[in-house]
């Protein structure tokens, strides 16, 4: 059928941490003009992908659903150069073409992001260290604004605009089209080294003794004390030339999920009990001190991708992630110091991921030259409190939190540890003049709109 | 390679059926009403997959050209899916002849006329294969929306006897019942979760079933019993029920 029909529904919206739920009027479209038709209506409004920020970042009382504006525009097979629309996932474009041997610039820990998500939160990946985050392969972008005019911006055409968007969660317009640099790759395979790290401190040493490394990410056990806190595994990883995965078959891989978590599981089903027994078991697994193997790019990059709706694990409440970095020089000692305080509380998750980010300019995106630490837990009410406290911990050392995974830090924190906090939100309001106003309830609560 | 028609290709079944198409490699032959939008799913389909890709414009109601229509294309295809469907308005269609007519002939008419086109080449050649996109509404005409039950119904008894008739000749024919799909037919539709389906995943049991010759196909595993039941209660009851 090819009635233009704008859909309309009320419905139930969270993101991926099923914290918060609200009720909001949701509005597909496919085309251009069904999006001008859609803010035509006046209101707060925000752009809603796939659903894959934790928090409240693309919720709203209205919300307009980009996951079926996905169709792809164009290829340079000389460049490596696509534009697609905003809604495609992440996933499509490995499909597309991994086989013609391009990859992402920049992989999240999902491929289920859309493109547009991508760019308005300015993700970063294992390899932030060297090439920096999603936005510094963004060539081209298509903005559509409050008023319904499409604005092209690029670091040469306008480029206040460009720098405004990119990171710019959502609050300069709807990303309608992204023009991204592929990477050259010449297999689907990985050359993936794990180093273990028996405390902290040496797992940081693997970190920055060897910051040639193209992919690097550690996993931390967080329920193990004493002499072993932040004991974990160091990942590192080079994509396999073709050399190396001779014999091998260079097969694309497939996003077809392997497990489903069907419903909620009851709140409070992962205790410390069962944990500490699994934390064990993976780090005990890795024998060797150092190991080196070929794996699949899919499970370098999306270990969790194939467990389907892995985040009902946490029950029907809902989780939060807590993520934040803190600048380098303070960070190995904060770092510890924040772990400390988590497993005394006894309410984080059992996994935390460790990654050492390189320098970044940019208006809100999240990384800096430092140590970024990643938790999930459970919604629940001593969890508040915890976090406050943390954040007087991260703000004190100079760190700061990812927006893409937050949904409860005030307004004076963002206002601190975001040091163009001012900035962003005087610009943000300059563009915001309209009855069709760009906020989210990330931006409310922030101060920002 | 397999050439493969697609008319009503630009639904959403339709995008999706031919994206699932194009990543096994078949050549795609898009047909449609509205050329704009045929042009863009065709771009979308060339910069994903790199597989030829053809755009034909059809109109399912304008019947005269059919013929020419298919007469015209200028490869033949090795298989023909038909995912032309109009739900329509319910009310509308009882107030208004017109509109039931639209409905009957979106759903029915207009797809019999191209297929049998399709059939008698089909038939000849001896062999081929043939997918009608139908309905679980046309297992058992219901109040909510019994025009486009009814249609659907029409094209499940035409499909079955396609299937007889071509069956001599090898020519394969499938009837495809969705059951619920998250397409913009049901734009704003609270549907149960477990019983909705996603366009690939119609696209993918599509291509399944083609390859295991299954002439029905119930995408969703449930709509196969759910239906079975509706067909078998008895009339006195069914005409008490509210489904």
């Amino acid at each position: 059928m090819e009635q233009v029909v704008n859909e309309m529904q009320n419905q139930k919206v969270a993101d991926w941490g099923n914290y918060p739920v609200v009720e909001a009027e949701t509005v597909r479209f496919d085309q251009a003009d069904q999006l001008q038709v859609a803010l035509g209506k006046p209101g707060e409004v925000i752009a809603y992908g796939n659903g894959r920020s934790y928090g409240d970042a693309s919720l709203q009382k209205r919300v307009i659903m980009t996951r079926s504006f996905r169709s792809f525009l164009s290829f340079d097979a000389a460049t490596g150069i696509v534009c697609c629309e905003s809604g495609a996932l992440l996933a499509e474009l490995l499909e597309a073409f991994v086989p013609r041997g391009w990859f992402l610039p920049v992989s999240p820990g999902t491929k289920f992001v859309t493109v547009g998500g991508a760019v308005a939160a300015d993700i970063h990946g294992k390899n932030h260290h060297v090439e920096g985050s999603f936005g510094a392969h963004v060539l081209a972008l298509e903005v559509m604004r409050a008023d319904g005019s499409v604005i092209r911006c690029s670091r040469e055409e306008h480029p206040e605009f460009f720098t405004l968007t990119v990171g710019g969660m959502g609050l300069s317009g709807v990303i309608m089209n992204v023009t991204l640099q592929l990477k050259a790759i010449e297999s689907a395979w990985m050359q993936q080294q794990t180093v273990r790290g028996s405390r902290l401190s040496e797992l940081m040493d693997a970190f920055e003794s060897d910051e040639d490394w193209t992919y690097s990410v550690a996993w931390v056990d967080t329920l193990a004390g004493g002499d072993a806190l932040g004991r974990g595994l160091l990942m590192r990883g080079e994509h396999a030339t073709a050399e190396q995965v001779q014999g091998r078959s260079v097969g694309a891989g497939t996003s077809q999920m392997k497990i489903n978590v069907p419903l909620f599981l009851p709140n409070g089903l992962l205790n410390r009990g069962t944990m500490k027994a699994f934390n064990s078991v993976y780090y005990h697994r890795n024998q060797q001190p150092v190991r080196e193997r070929l794996v699949h790019y899919e499970s370098f990059f999306y270990p969790l991708d194939s467990i389907g709706n892995w985040n009902r694990i946490y029950g029907r409440r809902g989780f939060m992630q807590y993520q934040f970095v803190l600048p380098r020089a303070t960070g190995r000692v904060a770092v510890e110091v924040i772990l400390k305080k988590i497993q005394a509380s006894g309410l984080g998750s059992f996994l935390a991921v460790l990654k050492l980010f390189g320098e970044q300019e940019s208006f809100i995106s999240f990384p800096m030259a430092g140590y970024s630490l990643a938790l999930d837990f459970p919604v629940c009410f001593e969890v508040f409190k915890l976090m406050k406290e943390l954040d007087a911990m991260v703000a004190d050392w100079g760190g700061r939190l990812y927006l893409a995974k937050d949904a409860r830090m005030d307004e004076a924190m963002f206002a601190k540890t975001y040091p163009h906090a001012n900035d962003f939100r005087e610009a943000i309001a300059l563009l915001n003049g309209g009855s069709t106003r760009f906020s989210s309830l990330l931006s409310n609560r922030l101060g920002i709109t | 390679m397999e050439r493969i028609l697609i008319i009503g290709a630009t639904s959403d079944m339709g995008q999706a059926f031919a994206h699932a198409c194009a990543l096994q490699g078949s050549s795609i032959m898009l047909a449609a009403r509205n050329e704009a939008t045929l042009e863009r799913v065709a771009n979308d389909l060339r910069v994903r997959c790199e597989v030829g890709v053809s755009t034909h414009t059809f109109d399912v109601l304008d019947m005269e050209q059919h013929e020419a229509f298919y007469a015209s294309l200028p490869e033949r295809p090795d298989g023909v899916i038909c995912f032309v469907g109009l739900l329509g308005d319910a009310v509308k269609c009882r107030q208004s002849f017109e509109a039931a007519r639209r409905v009957l002939d979106t759903n029915f008419t207009g797809v019999i006329s191209i297929l049998d086109r399709v059939a008698d080449e089909f038939e000849k050649r001896g062999r081929g294969w043939i997918v009608g996109v139908s309905s679980v509404a046309g297992d058992r005409g219901r109040a909510p929306r019994y025009h486009y039950g009814c249609a659907k119904a029409g094209l499940n008894a035409y499909l079955s006897g396609l299937r007889q008739r071509l069956f001599k000749s090898g020519v394969f024919v499938m009837n495809v019942k969705p059951g619920y799909c998250r397409t913009k037919m049901v734009a704003g539709w609270d549907l149960p979760a477990a019983m909705t389906s996603e366009p690939d995943e119609v696209a993918r049991a599509i291509l399944k079933a083609l390859r295991r010759k299954q002439e029905t196909l119930y995408v969703r595993w449930m709509w196969r019993w759910i239906m079975g039941v509706i067909r078998l209660l008895p009339e006195f009851i069914f005409k008490r029920l509210k489904i």
